[in-house]
């Protein structure tokens, strides 16, 4: 596709900085593109046996006798365990266990680790054996004899909230309404957001649509399995090596599931090929490290894609209703959403941020939002980028877009005339603060992609947008001043983005020095200050405003120090573009080098350093536009032509942002179009292969568009608010809105895949 | 663990040596005996490589007697091979499809043929252009129709001890155009949904004769007999491919799976052999 009358990758750029907003070679370069980089299944050590682990075959069954005694005496088994192995878990169980954008309890988090008396879903782990390699572990799986009472399944939430559904928890009691029920159900929570009065914005709309979506479970598709390597020392130390976004997460919830202090856990944090969400829970870490205190051996166990896809966090299905009213203005008087979220085996889906953002591009009055976490027989729902929030703005924006048809409105300038606002409240209860919800739209809107003209036949062009909350938490950081000049970072924040090169660039901006001059590590859990995980596209936020306070402490320290030097008050002193010199006396002067260099003999070496909680968060909005074609004969969608509009408040690296862009896209194109855990009716996922679990392959996508808007995040001492995840909430809504006008059916499922198109086109 | 033996062999007779005593799978390209090791749907003892053996690797190609396609040719060698790609365009739309580029180096037509997969994408087309097999055993060599040679999924007519040596595939006489498609969600790294193999013969705006065989709609590959039947000597027209189309979707019988719908499969059917028809007709039509 020629798209000659502009330059793709506009950067809409507000403010301009010396380093932040340049776009240098990123630190951790060199090793990933020469394969030297080590990922978690690369690590070795001396002595380093396998484990692997047995699954269930059943999505719902009672544990009735584990037999390991053959396995345990299988020639080259070394190890052979069971939940029994573990600490016995009493009162501990209900204990809330941090893992990055989800949570869950220290009992559902060990039952997923290795399962005690049920199993909830098909591939949960039940028992794990040690070899002296992969194969033999693997081998003698067959040896372990699991007696199973299978039990009826429920897959669905809809199918799991009736009367006489089977009950996953016998203790599992519905919260309703913030009120402790005695109800048990498969209904851990269901919870109301309310704004204004429902019935009176219905009542003064003059069109009111209502629609019901369904959306499948879908995968992260990250490249890289899930891995541990762990090794229990005997003096009770446990270092685990892994790949995952919450190094700290995962050494505090290995250490409340083994029983162990946490300072007896050390993290050591691998490369990561892939999280997005996906790589938060402490799978085989725990199993590996107990494997090792039985065998005194490193041991290492690596997720087989099928294992990957069946028993690790996908992010859930979802049945939706939602409800809009508009008078023939165009002006959004009421909406309804009820939001039914699987939560897969375990509680804890991600419905809660569904119900934050489901109306929040929208500035209406009247809103009531019903969430209810569901627990089915499927793998406990994890993080996606911006869980929760693609399912809903699926629902949200093809109902907009329909209202949009029906009144004759322009879809862009329809959603201009409800944007939200600095000021505009949320359902849930949030102000916002500055936002660049109105900028986004209007970036849609003036881009020549919506302007050209659509030619031929079964085509469409959708849009829609998106809002994601994003996240912050804790961050520690140190700056270690070189006596060459150079500036070692340490930092707890694992790199799934670029994130290195984009914290060390706020750094480098305070200091006055080149982003090459700055070395960012990420190191290991007992190197750093305690740091949220990688999630919530908080890392460029949260590290970046902590590389930002630890380097303005290394201005003061140097200005103290040349102070020292000097002999003179420090007030008479300042700090500016690399460079501290008196205030008055032009001879004072040293550059950064110079200073460094002069560190040691004048009082020791500098260190900066800052462990800050952000006060607030910089949530973002972006939209895209998706020119679709639909073969009418076989219902399969072609993406002919795609731009990604985002606010990333400031983009610290336009190009990783731009990868952020495009990322979002591609990952929302395979969730609109095949992506779907497709489930027997025995409850197995059948097809737990990248051949049948269909993520997009190069010739599925066309070259993503992007736009980089920048409304400054109001906290943020560079204005960003992180980029990582809103780019996958609109895409699958506006490629059902480009499928709509392409073909004239409304798709409500996820996946649009052909076969959903044709049956659609058949219904009409 | 399983230890496995491997055994390379030089000759046919050497092949049917070491094969006959059962426990034992031919070893060519390898594209899908070594995951199906890996997952154990396949269990042998001994694998024997066949790549070494001339009469596997043959490529030659005579305009009246047509084509001798040795079993384990890479599909690489076939649409690198001007002749053979100018006078089979059908067989290069598959050898071209199977895999990526780099599967396309070790996957040969012959193993795809054997592995007898209901979506194998070059036995539909062999069955279109008519293509023979040419099996040799412990009792001497014989020739099955492709279409007899699948007899279920991953099942073939081959007795122990019997290998494939080879295909021979009729020389294309004037007039004739084939075509293979299939449909697959993605653009690539997919498995047919459903498949349509299809070749015709024309003659002054006429059908002189025409075969459709489908993939992934039946438990082997399906040659639909009457489908092609129904155009001899009806023109060339929309309302003839119609008929002929209708007839490959009642003939499909899929099942239901994570790959299709029955009513969906049938129907892709009947859309596959319309397009399919209408490109090979377009190829025939430059075929003077």
């Amino acid at each position: 596709m020629a798209i000659k009358d502009y330059e793709p990758n506009m950067v809409l750029a507000t403010k301009k900085f010396d380093v932040v907003g340049t776009r240098p070679v990123r630190h951790d370069g060199t090793d990933k593109v020469t394969g030297r980089a080590q990922y978690g299944a690369d690590f070795t050590a001396t002595g380093l046996i396998y484990g692997a682990i047995l699954r269930s075959p059943h999505a719902h069954a009672r544990i009735k006798s584990i037999d390991t005694s053959k396995a345990k005496s299988a020639a080259g088994i070394l190890a052979v365990v069971t939940a029994k192995d573990f600490p016995k878990l009493t009162a501990s169980r209900d204990e809330y266990v941090q893992l990055g954008e989800l949570n869950t309890r220290l009992g559902y988090l060990r039952d997923n680790i290795l399962a005690d008396d049920k199993v909830l879903y098909k591939g949960q782990p039940v028992a794990a054996v040690a070899a002296a390699n992969a194969h033999v572990a693997h081998e003698a799986l067959s040896l372990i004899k699991v007696e199973y009472e299978v039990l009826p399944s429920v897959l669905t939430a809809p199918e799991a909230m009736k009367g006489n559904a089977a009950i996953l928890h016998d203790h599992l009691k519905t919260e309703e309404l913030g009120e402790q029920t005695d109800k048990v159900s498969n209904v851990a929570q269901h919870f109301q957001h309310v704004l204004g009065d429902l019935e009176k914005g219905l009542a003064d709309a003059e069109v009111v649509i209502e629609r019901e979506f369904n959306t499948a479970t879908v995968h992260q598709g990250y490249i890289e399995p899930h891995n541990a390597t762990a090794f229990w020392n005997k003096d009770g130390k446990v270092t685990i090596w892994c790949s995952t976004q919450g190094p700290f997460e995962v050494r505090d919830a290995s250490a409340a599931s083994l029983g162990l202090d946490i300072a007896s856990i050390k993290l050591v944090p691998m490369e990561i090929g892939g999280g997005f969400g996906g790589k938060f829970e402490p799978f085989g870490a725990p199993v590996a490290a107990m494997l090792s205190k039985i065998t005194g051996k490193p041991v290492k166990i690596v997720m087989t894609r099928a294992e990957d896809l069946q028993g690790t966090g996908p992010t859930p299905g979802s049945n939706m209703k939602v409800k809009m009213g508009v008078t023939k203005n165009g002006k959004f008087t009421a909406a309804q959403a009820h939001l039914a979220f699987e939560a897969g085996a375990f509680p804890g889906s991600p419905v809660g941020a569904a119900a934050m953002t489901v109306f929040a591009v929208y500035d209406i009055p009247n809103v009531v939002v019903d969430g209810y976490d569901v627990v089915v027989n499927k793998p406990k729902s994890g993080a996606y980028r911006a869980p929760g929030a693609t399912q809903a703005a699926f629902a949200v924006e093809t109902v907009v877009d329909e209202i949009a048809e029906k009144l004759g409105i322009d879809p862009i300038e329809l959603r201009l005339m409800n944007a939200a606002k600095e000021g505009t409240r949320r359902a849930d209860g949030p102000v916002n603060p500055r936002i660049g919800c109105v900028e986004v739209m209007e970036a849609m809107r003036d881009h020549p992609h919506y302007k050209a003209p659509l030619e031929g036949k079964n085509k469409g062009r959708g849009v829609a947008v998106g809002f994601w909350i994003n996240g912050a938490g804790e961050s520690a950081l140190t700056l270690r001043v070189n006596s060459d000049g150079s500036v070692t970072l340490s930092e707890g924040s694992a790199d799934i983005g670029g994130t290195r090169t984009s914290v060390a660039m706020q750094a480098a901006e305070v200091l006055g020095v080149p982003a090459e001059s700055i070395s960012p590590q990420v190191v290991d859990t007992d190197s750093v200050g305690y740091t949220s995980g990688t999630g919530g596209s908080s890392v460029t936020f949260k590290a970046g405003w902590a590389a930002y306070e630890a380097a303005n402490d290394v201005k003061a320290q140097l200005i103290e120090r040349a102070s020292k030097i000097w002999e003179v008050d420090a007030g008479t002193l300042e700090y500016g573009k690399g460079e501290i010199k008196s205030k008055s006396d032009p001879e004072l002067k040293l550059t950064f080098k110079e200073l460094a260099g002069q560190l040691n003999s004048t009082g020791g070496p500098v260190v900066g350093s800052s462990n800050l909680m952000p006060p607030a968060i910089g949530g973002a909005y972006a939209g895209c536009i998706v020119d679709v074609e639909v073969d009418p004969d076989t219902g399969k969608t072609t993406i002919e032509r795609f731009t990604m509009v985002q606010d990333a408040g400031k983009a610290i690296h336009p190009s990783y942002v731009e990868g952020q862009l495009q990322g979002g896209s591609v990952q929302g194109i395979g969730w609109a179009l095949n992506e779907e855990y497709y489930m027997s009716d025995e409850g197995g996922m059948m097809n737990s292969s990248l051949l049948d679990y269909r993520i997009p392959v190069s010739l599925d996508v066309p070259m993503i568009d992007t736009v980089i808007v920048e409304v400054a995040s109001p906290t943020h001492p560079f204005g960003v608010r992180g980029v990582g995840e809103v780019n996958l909430v609109p895409p699958p809504a506006a490629i059902a809105n480009g499928i709509y006008r392409a073909l004239g059916v409304r798709m409500e499922v996820l996946p649009m895949k052909p076969a959903s198109v044709m049956e659609a086109v058949w219904k009409k | 663990m399983k230890w496995i033996d491997y055994a390379s062999a030089s000759s046919v007779q050497e092949a049917v040596d070491l094969l006959k005593g059962g426990g034992a799978r031919p070893l060519a390209g390898g594209t899908d005996l070594i995951v199906n090791l890996r997952i154990r749907r396949l269990d042998p003892d001994t694998v024997v490589d066949v790549k070494g053996i001339p009469e596997l690797n043959e490529v030659s190609y005579d305009a009246s007697k047509g084509l001798t396609l040795g079993a384990a040719v890479p599909c690489y060698k076939i649409y690198n091979n001007k002749a053979v790609a100018k006078a089979y365009p059908g067989l290069i739309d598959v050898a071209s499809l199977i895999g990526g580029t780099q599967i396309q180096g070790r996957a040969s037509i012959g193993g795809n043929l054997t592995n007898a997969a209901p979506s194998g994408d070059s036995i539909p087309v062999l069955i279109a252009l008519g293509a023979i097999a040419n099996i040799a055993g412990p009792n001497g060599t014989r020739q099955v129709a492709v279409e007899d040679f699948c007899t279920g999924p991953g099942k073939t007519v081959l007795k122990q001890g019997e290998l494939l040596v080879s295909l021979s595939i009729p020389a294309p006489v004037k007039g004739s155009g084939a075509q293979y498609m299939r449909f697959i969600p993605r653009n690539e790294m997919d498995i047919a949904v459903a498949g349509v193999g299809v070749s015709v013969v024309l003659e002054n705006g006429t059908f002189k004769s025409a075969r459709i065989s489908l993939a992934s709609v039946a438990p082997t590959p399906l040659f639909v007999k009457a489908a092609g039947d129904a155009l001899v000597g009806k023109p060339v027209n929309d309302a003839s491919i119609a008929v002929a189309a209708g007839i490959a979707r009642d003939a499909a019988k899929p099942i239901t799976d994570m790959r299709g719908t029955i009513e969906y499969r049938k129907h892709l059917c009947e859309v596959l052999t319309r397009r399919g028809l209408n490109v090979a007709i377009e190829r025939a039509k430059e075929n003077k």
